[in-house]
């Protein structure tokens, strides 16, 4: 059986060689001399850097490191103990057993014009991700709204949105998920 | 195209798989394809000095991956011929083949010279002769350029073997998580962390020469869209306005975004001209518009709206404009995305409280849904538009996953700690 024997010399570059195969049986390239230095090659080598990101200190549950809170804050008793915000499944408005735990906060923020909130709103995982930023942005701002409401200025008060990207529990089941439908007050 | 299981026992590939190891992966085949064509890849045969990849097994994952072929384990071979001379047709017409291939590998110093044919079992026709040669790292990606060669072949498509995919890890580290963007080849091998960050990662979206990812990060307790160049690791932050910096996505020709902004009030599409960092602001309503993908001829841009009540798929002109409902089957469809020929658009879909992966032909409009889970998300073809990749949670475990687009092949490729998500598609 005779055939034809043809050279192609890999190309050591990211990107991908196209051989333009035609119907016919055997295919013609030119030998390259590029060829075989690994140097050249893209990403496989090690040639592709990572950037690391500076450590912050990693949650934003909760109160933020440096608030200065009172026993009030840790006293079971108290709406300011609870700092986690609950929500109906899709839907910003605040579950009713939480109005008076937002009143309570929006309460102690007017009178301490000088304490700073990070309202950080969260979603469960279900749907795509950043459909959920937006909708844990819809929770947040919806008590944000709540809180300008009643007397916390503008400057007070912060947004962000992480979506499904933090949950506060692990778990597939509507339980998990209702956890996970939250605005979280974070004093600063 | 990923590696199936038995290659996770055997001896003799004990030692390739600790490549793998390092990746922490584990493929399996979670659904075969009835039609699949039989073919035979012999082991090459190897002298002088030996790699460390079998190219068979390389090339055999690869094509009996992509759904269309099924690949004949080497333990059923009569024979294991290296060259043509000495196939004898019989021997795997009787095993019930219809393509062969067989080849040889010689190392020599630092590189290796590979050479392969491929022929037609019926009739004994040669159907293609190669041969090239690859550097000391390069063998797996030699044996993937062999499969697409194959593939085209034998299928008039263009392979997918020798691409690479981006997705989002995220591990356990003391009170909280470490998140990392990766780049990998499209089997899984030759992972490499691109960006970590205590906080998340999310949304990596690859440039159209495949040399950029623009990702959302929350590192500085926000979100920001930053566009990193592969190469150099050199990354800038072109997007962090108050309020949702999200979804980015290239524009074919790579000079702009098209990105989610909710600073005028609500989550609204803009998009961002690289060059010069001015923004145009395309929707403007009080609804929910987000992921922004463009059509593959730049005219259009694709986007998930939640005007109508409910999240649904949306095309205006790229230019903003009047924008109409592209998906009504379904109380959920969001996160669409094009097939590079712009014929497939592959979505998340929601009914009933279940999240699968469907594709509408963008011709007939008809949709079919290809996944069976139920916190399916994040769709992404493949370049050749032939599979899907998509992440997925099954039994509490986070994977990633990969469909054909007909939806008879289906295969998981799942990381071994932690959770990933967020695949992308290399173009």
């Amino acid at each position: 059986m005779r055939f034809n024997k043809t050279y192609l010399a890999l190309a050591m570059t990211a990107i991908l060689v196209t051989t333009g195969c035609s119907s016919t049986e055997e295919e013609g390239l030119a030998d390259s001399t590029q060829g075989t230095d690994a140097s050249t090659s893209g990403y496989n080598d090690g040639s592709m850097s990572g950037s690391q990101f500076g450590s912050g200190n990693g949650s934003s549950f909760g109160s933020g490191s440096g608030a200065n809170l009172g026993p009030e804050f840790s006293d079971p008793n108290n709406p300011l103990s609870k700092q986690v915000i609950y929500f109906e499944l899709d839907s910003s408005q605040v579950k009713q057993d939480y109005v008076p735990v937002v009143a309570a906060h929006a309460r102690y923020l007017a009178s301490h014009p000088n304490q700073h909130v990070i309202l950080s709103g969260h979603a469960d995982e279900r749907g795509s991700s950043e459909y959920n930023i937006a909708l844990g942005e819809q929770r947040a701002k919806s008590v944000e709204r709540m809180m300008r409401s009643q007397g916390v200025t503008a400057g007070q008060l912060e947004v962000v949105s992480y979506g499904e990207e933090k949950p506060a529990v692990s778990g597939h089941d509507e339980s998990a998920w209702q956890q996970n439908r939250r605005v979280e007050v974070g004093y600063q | 195209m990923m590696l199936i299981t038995r290659m996770l026992v055997g001896g003799i590939l004990a030692g390739m798989f600790t490549v793998a190891q390092a990746a922490g992966l584990t493929i399996e085949i979670t659904k075969g394809s009835q039609t699949a064509v039989p073919i035979a890849i012999v082991p090459f045969a190897q002298q002088g000095s030996i790699g460390n990849v079998k190219l068979s097994d390389v090339i055999s994952s690869d094509l009996g991956g992509s759904g269309f072929f099924k690949t004949l384990s080497e333990d059923d071979m009569l024979t294991k011929p290296s060259e043509p001379e000495r196939v004898n047709f019989k021997d795997w017409q009787v095993l019930g083949q219809d393509y062969m291939a067989i080849g040889q590998v010689v190392g020599n110093g630092g590189s290796y010279n590979i050479q392969f044919h491929l022929f037609n079992v019926h009739n004994g026709q040669l159907l293609m002769g190669y041969r090239l040669t690859a550097g000391a790292n390069e063998l797996r990606r030699a044996a993937h350029h062999i499969s697409d060669l194959i593939y085209e072949k034998l299928t008039g498509r263009k392979g997918a073997f020798n691409t690479r995919i981006a997705y989002v890890t995220s591990v356990r580290r003391g009170n909280g998580k470490q998140f990392m963007l990766q780049v990998a080849d499209a089997d899984g091998y030759n992972p490499r962390t691109i960006a970590e960050s205590p906080e998340p990662i999310m949304a990596p979206a690859w440039s159209p020469d495949g040399s950029k990812i623009a990702y959302v990060s929350f590192h500085t307790k926000r979100s920001e869209i930053w566009v990193q160049t592969l190469a150099t690791g050199q990354r800038e932050s072109v997007s962090s306005y108050p309020g949702i910096n999200g979804a980015p996505a290239f524009s074919p020709d790579g000079s702009r975004l098209a990105v989610t902004l909710s600073k005028d009030g609500s989550p609204d599409i803009y998009v961002l001209n690289l060059g010069s960092r001015s923004l145009t602001r395309l929707t403007n309503s009080l609804s929910i518009d987000t992921e922004p993908t463009w059509s593959p001829d730049g005219s259009s841009i694709l986007f998930t709206s939640d005007q109508g009540g409910k999240p649904q798929l949306y095309l205006m002109p790229a230019s903003g404009g009047k924008a109409s409902r592209v998906t009504f089957q379904g109380d959920y469809n969001a996160r669409g995305r094009f097939s590079a020929d712009g014929r497939s658009l592959a979505m998340v879909t929601g009914s009933g409280g279940g999240y699968k992966i469907a594709v509408m032909d963008m011709a007939s409009r008809t949709v079919n849904v290809l996944t069976e889970g139920n916190l399916d998300e994040s769709p992404s073809f493949a370049p050749n538009g032939s599979m899907v990749l998509f992440a997925a949670n099954r039994g509490g475990r986070s994977a990633l996953s990969v469909v054909s687009t007909d939806g008879a092949m289906q295969q998981k490729l799942a990381f071994e700690s932690g959770e990933v998500r967020e695949p992308a598609w290399a173009p």
